[in-house]
């Protein structure tokens, strides 16, 4: 297939994911309205959030930074995805995976952060700067565990390409990381609660102490572009995580079956359990799953 | 309680005693005692405790009466002094030295009163009026419908009486 | 259970002169430069350049179509930003919980004016308060709608004769809906929402053009009563 096309369908599975994504968000809130015994917005609200935010009329900047933050963030999400083949074994849904490996996609991760963390900084606001020193205090936490399971897998398959360990996971569901390294997959899991910022670990948004996050000052388009990563970033992890560890997908309804269980998996512990502060988070993800990641890695190495 | 009082009447000018509920004594002291005597209260009566500082305009006797309650944790006792100053010449001695909070109450009577008390800090700053340029507005003099008038615009009143008007409402044809 | 009135035809009320239309005293007021520029003189030197000295402008509509379709996902994406004045600020909490819950009809609250929509006024409005209201509301970006709840916010309510409470907060900030009630049943305020969407949606809810067009006559009602003028003119 040539660039050319590849890059069409690059763009073409970026709006895919992008719709699921967001959709994905919906049945969250949803899901959690439900919980806490209301009906919940309906499903679609997350586009039309993004619709009205882009129809705001008036918009005000802070500099140069500030409009740079949402866009290094959605180019993290679109990065991220970018990378990673979609559906295995199929020449349109796999993206540019040919070309870039596992570790990229990690920077691309938390690239999108980082940038954020700039931009919002811009913004003024001491309610931004403390959620970006807990965001960024949170996720190099996180970033332990998720590494040490990724350099696990490495080790495992002897490789750092996602479609060659995807393609070593086909067969039976036994082959699935899941079941051939249930250590680093539980160490990856823990550290995906970090990174989707549901409860337990929600203190960077924390809505009841710090107004919204590093976003207070971002309105208008900014806030449709930041919605629109959400979406998109959402989609990306989750697909990521099937490919490494729940041995991927080869069409697009057990993709959607394979990204919702891992969803949930997040969103159930995210409404049951209260939220920790910052330093109790740092704590738990420097004990136990760093302990899981770390003998995982010995188990494969030695 | 009478006990305290007439202890304190020893040292300190006092009348007016009254008693209520057997644990909340009032009387009047004068003007020139009241921090020596609220220092007494404080640190040899246990009556810890500034429940708060208020005033009352007696605008046909021109004097401001000062009402300080205090509290005793102990034997859950208030004791309420007042004090009357010069309506004229509104002045009183600070107790922030003594309760900390004092100032915030001093601050607010500086606002609403005109009373001025010499040293309790912050007191010219704004509270609750913001750039307010008017006599203070809780002295009994003040005219607030006047003021009111003066400065914020009307709406039209327009009253219906309830019964006529949800009848018509509901049932128009009739 | 909802007063109707919205004063967008209604001419500016007598005793606020519109100076800008005054040839006899000077060409602009002492906070206007010139046409488009605003002096912020009552700010210190040293905070001058931290703000912006524009005049809002009124927003330009898209295509009749594509703003009808606008319209519907402004009304059907309401954030609220709750400004508790009084004690109109305890109805919003009810509308979050599960009994009326009106996230499912697309609203959320939203704790910073960058990000809301509706400005929701619960109750009687101090001077002081007003000076946090002309803020927060001008902060907000967009269209924007205003949402008075209590008598107090209408016409003064029982504050009728205070010194200290504007009666009319439609002479400082335009209001869309009102709320009568004292206090407003959550079901009034939720009457009063679904009032504010249909206005939205047939485009009369345009608060914010019409505060930039009128702005001298809003600026100068609220000079008269907020005396010590320690902000930036127009808070962008």
């Amino acid at each position: 297939m040539s660039i050319a096309l590849k890059i069409v369908w690059a763009f073409i599975s970026l709006g895919v994911v992008t719709v699921w994504g967001l959709t994905l968000n919906g049945i969250v809130h949803k899901i959690f309205a439900r919980v806490q015994g209301r009906l919940g917005p309906p499903v679609w609200q997350p586009f039309i959030d993004i619709a009205k935010n882009n129809a705001i009329r008036t918009a005000i900047t802070h500099g140069i930074m500030f409009y740079l933050g949402p866009v290094f963030r959605i180019a993290g999400g679109i990065g991220t995805y970018m990378f990673i083949p979609v559906l295995f074994g199929s020449a349109y849904f796999s993206n540019f995976s040919m070309s870039g490996d596992i570790l990229l996609v990690m920077y691309f991760i938390f690239f999108g952060q980082l940038g954020m963390a700039l931009g919002a900084g811009e913004g003024g606001h001491p309610y931004s700067a403390i959620a970006v020193s807990r965001g960024l205090a949170q996720m190099t936490a996180f970033e332990v565990p998720f590494a040490l399971s990724i350099i696990s897998l490495v080790v495992q398959y002897g490789t750092l390409s996602i479609t060659e360990i995807v393609a070593a996971q086909q067969g039976s569901f036994l082959n699935w990381t899941l079941f051939t390294n249930p250590l680093a997959v539980i160490a990856a899991m823990i550290a995906m609660l970090g990174m989707n910022m549901y409860n337990p670990f929600s203190v960077v948004i924390a809505p009841q102490e710090i107004p919204i996050g590093p976003p207070t000052e971002y309105q208008a388009s900014f806030m449709g572009l930041l919605a629109t990563n959400r979406g998109i970033f959402a989609g990306a992890k989750l697909v990521l995580y099937m490919n490494l560890f729940f041995g991927g997908a080869t069409n697009l309804p057990i993709l959607m079956l394979k990204t919702f269980s891992i969803y949930m998996f997040s969103v159930f512990i995210g409404a049951a359990y209260p939220r920790f502060r910052t330093e109790n988070s740092i704590r738990f993800f420097l004990k136990y799953p760093t302990i899981l990641g770390i003998i995982s890695v010995l188990l494969f190495s030695l | 309680m009478e006990q305290l009082y007439n202890n304190l009447s020893l040292q300190f000018e006092l009348n007016d005693f009254m008693l209520r509920h057997g644990t909340q004594a009032s009387f009047i002291a004068k003007r020139e005692q009241l921090v020596s005597l609220l220092t007494n209260l404080r640190d040899i009566h246990g009556y810890t405790h500034l429940v708060m500082v208020t005033c009352v305009d007696w605008l046909e006797d021109k004097l401001f009466q000062l009402t300080y309650i205090v509290h005793n944790h102990h034997d859950q006792s208030d004791i309420i002094v007042k004090v009357l100053i010069d309506r004229d010449m509104p002045e009183m001695d600070s107790i922030h030295h003594l309760w900390e909070q004092g100032r915030v109450f001093q601050r607010e009577l500086h606002e609403m009163f005109g009373i001025s008390f010499p040293g309790s800090p912050g007191q010219d700053e704004p509270m609750i009026l913001e750039g307010w340029q008017g006599p203070p507005p809780m002295r009994r003099d003040f005219d607030t419908k006047e003021y009111c008038e003066a400065n914020y615009s009307n709406r039209e009143r327009d009253s219906r009486e309830p019964e006529e008007h949800m009848q018509r409402k509901l049932y128009p044809e009739d | 259970m909802i007063d109707n009135e919205i004063n967008y035809d209604s001419e500016p009320v007598a005793n606020a002169g519109d100076n800008s239309s005054n040839p006899t005293t000077s060409a602009y007021p002492d906070w206007r430069k010139d046409d488009n520029t605003l002096t912020n003189a009552g700010l210190p030197d040293e905070e001058q350049e931290w703000f912006c000295d524009a005049r809002p402008q009124p927003a330009r509509k898209s295509w009749q179509p594509i703003e009808d379709f606008l319209n519907w996902a402004r009304a059907n994406s309401l954030w609220i930003l709750a400004f508790g004045t009084g004690c109109g600020a305890i109805e919003l909490r009810p509308l979050v919980t599960s009994r009326y819950d009106i996230s499912r009809l697309g609203m959320q609250p939203r704790p910073t004016p960058r990000q809301a929509n509706v400005f929701m006024i619960g109750g009687y409005v101090s001077i002081k308060t007003l000076k946090r209201i002309v803020r927060s509301y001008e902060q907000m970006q967009g269209p924007k709608f205003v949402v008075a709840v209590c008598s107090c916010a209408i016409n003064g309510g029982m504050y009728w004769d205070s010194y200290n409470t504007v009666k009319r907060i439609d002479e400082y900030i335009p209001v869309d809906v009102y709320v009568t009630g004292c206090m407003p049943r959550p079901e009034a305020v939720l009457a009063g929402f679904t009032k504010l969407k249909e206005l939205i949606k047939a485009g009369k809810a345009e608060g914010q053009n019409l505060y930039a067009e009128k702005f001298d006559w809003y600026k100068e009602n609220q000079k008269k009563v907020i005396k010590d003028w320690n902000m930036p003119d127009y808070n962008w």
